[in-house]
């Protein structure tokens, strides 16, 4: 009889199951720990192992420096540049670039993407642009830039899918031909540049600090992350768990989204009922942001101070709902760089060392000049591209 | 309903331990938002079950929600007018996309397996060419009512829901109902009695499209546009069926139990998370299930005496 195996069924998945939730509840870091009272211990975990005091100390600094360059072009201006002389590379153009890309597969990247391209078609000069795109993957990206260095590159651009796997292979490259990195670093010191914002702990510690502002102390924050373990992602967390270590806010629970708009709501939902009230929405990254923010409508609540990202979805939200909000950003528009800097270095012009580019933080004050009708839920308004030609079409807005 | 009772069991136990955790569930409205959320799921299992008790699989659906919600935002683009027309196409895709799953697997002799896998891959491939990896356009706040709007103190999906669930209940009790489960039961049997196993089989999969389209309505309604919406939910889904009792290879469950299964999932994913538990955790915990419960049902054999087997065999 079908009945009996039902039963033994039920009860083998109860079996397997309730333990599984029970033994975990006495994790010192779990969210439903009981509340520590301020200012003792905090919710928050323990520091991440990605976690650099001097990177950490170097970030926060820039954030208050100004950037020399042109200033209505970001991706042109650098903080605190070391000049490095190029002159041993200078040839004549035109110019044969190559490019080993770690994906196109997040919104993010495709913006990025897009605006490089449009770079690209800005300089005559350059004559062939050879893309490889490495879908993600760590093993492809190493033939790639292997096969790269036989395509008789005047220069190699990279942008590397993890910082510890691709150090050899771009270490391999840089005898033979000027490299480039950006976005993520690799640990050599041979690139002739790396162009990178300031960087995920000033990224984390904006939102922190905001919220540390705008919300009374003792208020409930919830702080909303991906995904553990990804260096870019953990050093934002890091800086804005010292801030709320430092500070009399009640972390009331620190959950990953794994980036997904649903699961966000259902999180936020969840929180908010459990908690019946939270003051402050803490997130590593936007893309789920306007979820977090409609659960509180959806439970009949003020949206609390909360940040984002300069995804358009997020702003036109912000501006729409009023929201009590900030964008820190990652900007998009450092995908122009690279090839201004390859051209530089073909030029022998001297370029920055670690070419640190600006990072704006969208304010309310400054929301109406980010905020452009028209383009994408996922576009990223800190693109650099509203004069490129063909914008916004090809970056999926309307005219 | 007696021999559903065990999955119904289980679901009771953590819908208490969920109002142990968080007495507000307890609210009709804290209960409601639980069903607003599962609603999707549900929906999507009942459509899974129509398959899976036929004998076959449907791989696809995950893949098919993102594509129906991409395409959803792409030609809503925020106009409210084009709500309705958008819908029926939404529905009239999930069916093409279930009959070209059926017609493959039944004409074709292809295993539903491999049809629905590269169905999955087909799609996700299609979106990510389309929308270069960033969906565009919005939804309207009438598409969106569905999944995240209410009437009066009931969510749509919570309505919505429940027309389904009578719906299927009544197909079930109809004789395309008997038809399905002895199809899967045993094709050739049926096929000899008079059943038009190709017929059944592919209004199976055109059923399992169809939920994933009203579940891609629900889902998109419920948190906005994503590329990411579907991702995994194929998984999620023949979970939730397995967990419901109904037996992989066909023949064998109830679509009650099913979506009661779905519901389950559901309240163990809350429960996770009220106990602040890794998301993580939520992938080991449906791989046990999974795992788990078919090997429960391959043990069945050498247990008991199946019903189409003479009891000489075993006793």
């Amino acid at each position: 009889m079908p009945l009996d195996r039902r039963y033994v069924l039920a009860a083998a998945a109860l079996a397997t199951l309730l333990p599984l939730s029970a033994c975990t509840t006495d994790k010192p870091d779990s969210a439903s720990s009981p509340r520590s009272s301020a200012g003792t211990k905090k919710n928050t975990g323990d520091q991440s192992k990605f976690f650099v005091q001097a990177d950490y100390d170097a970030q926060l600094a820039m954030r208050s420096k100004t950037a020399t360059g042109p200033a209505e072009k970001p991706w042109e201006q650098a903080i605190d540049p070391q000049m490095v002389d190029t002159a041993r590379y200078k040839k004549a153009g035109p110019y044969h670039l190559c490019f080993s890309n770690a994906a196109t597969n997040n919104p993010w990247r495709q913006v990025g993407w897009k605006t490089m391209q449009a770079e690209v078609a800005t300089h005559p000069e350059i004559k062939e642009f050879t893309v490889l795109d490495a879908e993600g993957k760590d093993d492809k990206q190493i033939s790639d830039i292997a096969e790269l260095q036989a395509k008789g590159c005047d220069a190699l651009i990279v942008s590397p899918n993890t910082t510890t796997t691709l150090t050899p292979a771009v270490k391999a490259a840089c005898g033979k031909v000027p490299v480039i990195v950006f976005d993520r670093g690799v640990q050599a010191d041979c690139p002739v540049t790396f162009i990178k914002p300031i960087g995920g702990y000033a990224f984390g510690a904006e939102g922190a600090e905001f919220l540390k502002q705008k919300v009374k102390p003792k208020g409930k924050i919830l702080a909303l992350r991906i995904l553990p373990g990804v260096d870019v992602l953990e050093t934002r967390w890091s800086a804005a768990k010292i801030a709320f270590d430092n500070s009399e806010l009640d972390v009331v629970g620190v959950e990953f989204t794994e980036g997904d708009a649903a699961k966000t709501k259902s999180i936020v939902t969840n929180y908010i009922q459990r908690h019946g009230k939270i003051d402050g929405v803490w997130m590593d990254a936007g893309a789920t942001a306007v979820a977090a923010a409609e659960a509180f409508e959806d439970a009949g609540q003020p949206v609390p101070p909360i940040n984002g990202e300069d995804q358009q979805d997020f702003l036109q939200k912000w501006k729409d709902a009023k929201l009590t909000a900030i964008a820190p950003t990652y900007p998009t528009y450092q995908w122009r760089t690279p090839i201004i800097a390859a051209l530089k270095v073909l030029g022998g012009e001297s370029v920055p060392k670690v070419w640190n580019l600006p990072q704006p933080t969208i304010t309310q004050d400054n929301l109406d000049s980010y905020l452009k009708p028209g383009m994408p839920p996922l576009h990223y308004a800190l693109c650099g591209c509203e004069d490129m030609a063909g914008y916004p079409q090809n970056w999926g807005g309307k005219k | 309903m007696r021999r559903n009772l065990p999955i119904f069991g289980v679901l009771t136990v953590l819908l208490v331990a969920i109002a142990i955790a968080n007495p507000y569930f307890l609210e009709p409205q804290g209960f409601l938002a639980f069903v607003k959320r599962a609603a999707p799921l549900a929906i999507l299992a009942a459509g899974q079950y129509f398959v899976i008790v036929s004998g076959e699989f449907d791989l696809s659906v995950g893949s098919l929600v993102t594509a129906e919600v991409v395409i959803a935002a792409r030609l809503v683009d925020g106009d409210p007018g084009a709500t309705w027309p958008v819908i029926a196409l939404l529905l009239a895709f999930g069916a093409l996309v279930g009959a070209v799953n059926g017609l493959v697997t039944t004409l074709l002799r292809v295993p539903s397996f491999i049809v629905t896998l590269g169905m999955l891959l087909i799609l996700s491939g299609a979106v990510s060419l389309w929308t270069d990896g960033s969906p565009r356009g919005a939804l309207s706040e009438q598409f969106r009512q569905f999944g995240r709007g209410t009437i009066g103190p009931v969510p749509w999906s919570a309505l919505i829901l429940g027309a389904v669930v009578a719906y299927v209940v009544w197909l079930m009790r109809a004789d395309f109902g008997r038809t399905l489960v002895a199809t899967g039961d045993n094709q050739t049997a049926a096929a000899l009695s008079g059943v038009r196993v190709h017929r059944v089989k592919t209004i199976a999969f055109v059923l399992s499209g169809l939920s994933a389209a009203v579940c891609a309505i629900l889902l998109g309604g419920f948190a906005g546009v994503s590329a990411q919406v579907g991702q995994g939910l194929e998984f999620q889904v023949i979970t939730a069926v397995v967990l419901g009792g109904v037996v992989l290879g066909g023949g064998r469950g109830s679509v009650a139990a099913a979506i009661a299964g779905a519901f389950t999932l559901q309240a163990l994913f809350t429960l996770l998370n009220l106990h602040g538990i890794s998301g993580a955790l939520e992938f080991t915990v449906q791989g046990l299930i999974l795992i788990v419960a078919v090997a429960l049902g391959t043990l069945q054999p050498s247990w008991r005496p199946r019903r189409r087997k003479p009891p000489a065999l075993t006793s």
